[in-house]
This record gives structure tokens, sequence and C-alpha cells, in this order.
């Protein structure tokens, strides 16, 4: 599973003759929405990415699930509540958004509790549909 | 770029869009605007008063397709499209109406 997580070496920049190739992008997200500024940071990347026209995809692992919880209330810790961003990428036309069932499980989750509709896969099915990407982007 | 409204300086950033987004007012996009030698008609505000609702519920300013797509599903075919509103903010309707309606510039907008 992280092997193929790990397997990053392509790079983003596309060689002239792959130009306007649309290409799968896979952008995996792990970590909990704030603390860290990687759920951000993948976000506004997705943003611009979808710009570009790419097969774009978003996928949920481990504390990365909480990204999508409904009902995020930031005002305590003094940063902005980006959550409802995600229900904006429907209109940028990213509609595929995975999240893998084990995190969610384990975390007593189910896709009821977020913010827009998800896919959800298991571990394997992920890390089959991951293995089809042009590209993977970890955060 | 200094923005006066009502004799009180508004802080800016070096392309014009505002430090704080709670400093727009109506008249602070009239005079943002007026330093763009544009005046604000019935047809910007409602543009205007589009983004200010998209981002209140999404918290971003929308990528000009988008835009160009959401106004067109509220506004109309003859509205949504790119013709008209170049036509509205010859500077590029996401990134100058964006401007107007206090919002910061565009994600993906380089």
């Amino acid at each position: 599973m992280s092997e193929a997580i790990n397997d990053v070496g392509e790079s983003v920049e596309t060689g002239e003759s792959a130009a306007g190739k649309v290409k799968k992008f896979m952008f995996i997200n792990r970590k909990s929405p704030y603390g860290t500024i990687y759920a951000l940071e993948s976000l506004e990347v997705v943003l611009i990415s979808a710009a570009f026209d790419q097969d774009v995809s978003l996928a949920f692992f481990d504390d990365g699930v909480y990204q999508l919880v409904k009902g995020q209330k930031t005002q305590g810790i003094g940063i902005k509540n980006h959550s409802p961003t995600y229900r904006a990428l429907d209109g940028y036309d990213i509609e595929k958004l995975y999240v893998e069932k084990e995190s969610m499980e384990l975390r007593g989750l189910t896709t009821e509790d977020l913010l827009v509709p998800v896919q959800q896969l298991s571990r394997g099915e992920l890390s089959k549909l991951i293995d089809t990407q042009d590209v993977v982007l970890s955060f | 770029m200094a923005l006066v409204v009502n004799g009180q300086a508004i802080e800016t950033d070096e392309e014009g869009y505002l430090a704080n987004r709670s400093d727009w007012t109506e008249q602070v996009a009239t005079e943002m605007a007026k330093i763009d030698n544009a005046s604000l008609e019935p047809n910007h505000w409602e543009v205007i008063n589009f983004l200010r609702e998209y981002y209140e519920e999404y918290q971003i300013a929308p990528a000009v397709r988008v835009l160009t797509k959401a106004i067109g599903k509220k506004l109309g075919p003859d509205k949504g499209n790119s013709k008209y509103l170049y036509e509205l903010f010859p500077y590029g309707p996401a990134k100058q109406a964006c401007k107007y309606a206090g919002l910061p510039k565009p994600t993906g907008c380089v």
C-alpha cells in the first residue's frame, strides 16, 4: 500500500510530447484538516489542477477523512474553516472523491457524517485505483 | 495604490485587493472601479453580489470557468458566457469582479 503511494516519481510538468494530454491525477490526503497546512495546500492544488482540465480524483485515508467531516468549527483555533470549499468541487467538475473504508470505520464515521457525496472503498480497491493513475500526489 | 473611501484609507495589497474582507462596502467597490476608470451599473452589481454569495457559501473565489457556468445557471445563458462577462469586466471577470467584491484573487488565477 505505502509503496503505491510513495511511487510519485512522475513530475507534474508534462513533457512536450504529452502537451495537451489529459492525465489522471490523484490527490491523496492523510492528515487531519488543521494543525498542518497539508489539507489546505492539497485543496488549493486540486482547484488549480481543475483549471487545466485534468482528470482529477481525491482520496482520503487515515486522519485525512476528518477533512470532509460536517460541522467543522474553527473559531476557537483562529484558523479559517476551509471545509465549505469541498462542496464547491462539484462546480469545478471534480466528482471523484474516495474515502478508505478502514479509516472511516476506525474513526466511527459513516458517509452520512461527510460534507459531500463520496465513494467508500476498501484499502485493496483503492490500491488498485491508485495503480491506474498517471500522477499521484500525497499530502 | 491608495484607496480612500469617505476620507478613510482602506488597506489593499499591491494589486488592489482588499487586505481585510470586512472593510468592504458598496462604496468601496465604487471607489475601486473609479481607479480603473469604470462605473458600476446594475449588471456589474449582479455579478459582484453573486461573487459575494459564492464566497460566503464556499469560502473561495471561483475560477473564471466556474464563475461563468454558475452565472449561467443563476442568471441565464445570455449572461453565463465569457463575452458578456468580459464586456462588463474587461480586466478579466474573475480577477476584476472579485476585487470589486472585496474577495481575494481567485485560486488558480496566475
